[in-house]
Formats: C-alpha cells, sequence, structure tokens
C-alpha cells in the first residue's frame, strides 16, 4: 500500500524539495523523522513542524493525505 | 483631565471635519494642539487626551477613524509600547506605532547603525551611520508625532536589566535578531506578567506569534531553547527590507489588538509566511 502526502518545505530547507513534493510517496507508518532522513535534511533545522497546520514532533506518524511543513529556526530581524 | 479653561480651549480651536465617506467629526489641527501644549505648560500626549476625552479628534489621527474609535485612540495614546530591537522590525514597528498614536513608547537597543543595515532599517541613513539606533530612532519619532513620549536605553536587554525596562509596559514587542535576546525578553515578560508579539525574518520568510506569560512561548516555535542554535537561516538567506516590513506592519496590528483588548490575536497560533510562492499558513501551536 502507497500513501501520499504533500510535502512543503520552507527558507533554506527549499534546498530539499523532492520533485514531487505534491505527491510525495510514504508507506503506512512513516514519520516526520524517517522523511527528514531520506532526504537528508539536517536534523537541526527541522525544529517546526506541523502537519495539516497543527504542530507536530519528528515523531508523527503520518496519514494518507496530510500535509507536512517543515521550517528551520528563523530569527532575523 | 479636569480643565474647564482647557476644554472651552479645546472647544473653541476644534473644526467641523467631514470624514471621506460624509460623516462628520470635531478635528483639531497639529498647529492648534502645538499652540494648547504650550499654553498649558501640558504634553502634547495630555492636549490630545483631554480632546478626546470631550470628543475632538486630533486631525492627525482622522485617517484611524472609524477602524479605531474615539475611546480606542484615547486608549493608545495611554499605553505603553516596549520595542526590543530598534533594527530593521523595532525600526519600522516603531515609526508606524508613532504613527497610529500609541502614546509612550521605550525603545532598546545598544547597537549604532552601519552600512549593512541601510538596505532595511528604517532610522539608518548615511548621516546616521555610526550613531547609536535608539538615539535616531528618539528624533525621527519625535518629528513624526510629537504626543509619544519616548523612553531609550542605549543597551541590549537581559535579564539582568530587562525587568525594569520592561516594568509596567502594556505590550512587549520583540524586534530582535537573536534566539538569546528574545530568551531573555520572555523571561523578563513573564517575570511582569506582560505580553509580547514575537516575529522573526529569514530571507523572504517570516514568522509572527502573539505570546502571554503562561503559554509555551518560544519553545514551541524553536523546540528546546538551551539547544537551538543563536541564530536561524538569515544567517544564510540574509534580511530583505519587504519581509521585515511586512512583518513589522503585522506585529503593529497585533500589538494594537492587545492593547485594545481585541480577540482573535495570533495567541496560540503561528503565521508562517514564504513569498517565493505566497504561502500564507496559520499553525495552531498547541496540539489539540
Amino acid at each position: 500500500m502507497e500513501w501520499h502526502i504533500t510535502l512543503k518545505l520552507f527558507a533554506t530547507l527549499r534546498a530539499y524539495i523532492p520533485a514531487d513534493a505534491e505527491q510525495y510517496a510514504i508507506a503506512p507508518g512513516t514519520t516526520v523523522a524517517d522523511i527528514v532522513r531520506d532526504l537528508d535534511i539536517p536534523v537541526k533545522d527541522a525544529k517546526l513542524i506541523f502537519i495539516n497546520n497543527i504542530r507536530r514532533e519528528l515523531e508523527t506518524p503520518l496519514q494518507d493525505g496530510d500535509r507536512l511543513g517543515i521550517f528551520p529556526p528563523v530569527g532575523g530581524g | 483631565m479636569e480643565n474647564p479653561d482647557l476644554s472651552a480651549q479645546l472647544a473653541q480651536a476644534a473644526r467641523d471635519a467631514r470624514r471621506p465617506d460624509g460623516t462628520g467629526y470635531r478635528s483639531l489641527s497639529s498647529a492648534s494642539v502645538d499652540r494648547l501644549a504650550l499654553r498649558f505648560d501640558l504634553s502634547h500626549n495630555q492636549i490630545e487626551q483631554a480632546g478626546l476625552a470631550i470628543g475632538i479628534l486630533p486631525e492627525r489621527y482622522a485617517r484611524n477613524m472609524t477602524s479605531l474609535n474615539l475611546q480606542d485612540q484615547q486608549r493608545l495614546l495611554g499605553s505603553t509600547a516596549c520595542i526590543v530591537g530598534v533594527g530593521g522590525l523595532g525600526g519600522s514597528v516603531a515609526e508606524t506605532l508613532a504613527r497610529i498614536g500609541v502614546g509612550h513608547l521605550r525603545l532598546v537597543d545598544g547597537d549604532h547603525f552601519e552600512d549593512s543595515n541601510l538596505n532595511r532599517q528604517r532610522f539608518a541613513r548615511a548621516a546616521t551611520i555610526g550613531k547609536p539606533k535608539v538615539d535616531a530612532a528618539r528624533e525621527s519619532i519625535a518629528a513624526i508625532n510629537p504626543a509619544v513620549e519616548i523612553t531609550t536605553w542605549a543597551e541590549n536587554l537581559s535579564t539582568a536589566n530587562g525587568e525594569s525596562i520592561v516594568a509596567g509596559a502594556d505590550i512587549a514587542i520583540d524586534c530582535l535578531d537573536t534566539l538569546s535576546a528574545r530568551q531573555a525578553l520572555q523571561t523578563v515578560c513573564r517575570r511582569r506578567a506582560i505580553p509580547m508579539v514575537s516575529a522573526a525574518v529569514a530571507g523572504v520568510s517570516g514568522q509572527l506569534t502573539v505570546i502571554y506569560p503562561e503559554d509555551e512561548g518560544l519553545a514551541a516555535l524553536y523546540g528546546d531553547l538551551a539547544s537551538a542554535p543563536d541564530r536561524g537561516a538569515e544567517k544564510t538567506l540574509g534580511n530583505l527590507p519587504f519581509t521585515v516590513n511586512l512583518l513589522a506592519s503585522l506585529e503593529c496590528s497585533e500589538a494594537v489588538k492587545v492593547l485594545l483588548g481585541r480577540r482573535e490575536t495570533l495567541r496560540g497560533r503561528l503565521l508562517i509566511f514564504d513569498l517565493t510562492d505566497l504561502s500564507f499558513d496559520m499553525i495552531q501551536l498547541a496540539a489539540s
């Protein structure tokens, strides 16, 4: 079985956006941490994680159709 | 203010005026505020508040109406906002709050202007390079709205000096550029029970939230604060002026809502945007 999510990466993480981010295939049980690892995103930059616009954790498992966003720490002013 | 003589003079100085929609109001010119402040030996802020109390609107706030009413305007004139960091965000926030009529501004920044500030910082000009940021800001704001009473600290806020700086303020506005400084501000705001608006920029991205003393606060944005880096993606992406000004405007909008006790602030939520594809996302911070 294959699920699909929408993947959105912000700011410096845009460099890691895969070509199929709009329909990113995952296996059931995949967590945010799995995706971060598979895309070679530095874990220290995956600070702010949100799924369907609610803040979640690295360990959170994804569901079919989820919209995952990852925002790095930003601090400029 | 109970001063029948002043009330009579205000009533005499006021003129009938109309808004673009045709509705009428009593208007007080800036020149009249100047003159009455001098005559009664009162501050511009006091004269304007005395006018508002009897239904006379200082004309400089005419276009705030009717999104703000006379009571709102009076409340803003009596409010104190502590702007921490007077660089990109802070310069624009200070100017905007001065123009809308927040009557007391505290400006906190230990830095001097340098060339690399010129791309975005409101009060950085060729002539202010090398000057303390708070001094340049004070001069400009006084020239924009003399009813704003300005207090400056030419030092960076820390947990040691911060409590006395924020004490008694109605709101603190985080216009800082390091996580350690933001953390210090949050700490002193918690100790003094002061709400804060917090924003941060990186390139064409930004984030914004409103934090009350009892909230999870910055840890919801940056994870474990002790291990988080002091600077973020802006190290690589820089700080673009339109991103900074957009966020500064949004900070002011939230600050005014907090000052006026309005609902529907960003408390408990985080606005994240990326201008690359014009995406604006509202994130619920507390998992439901």
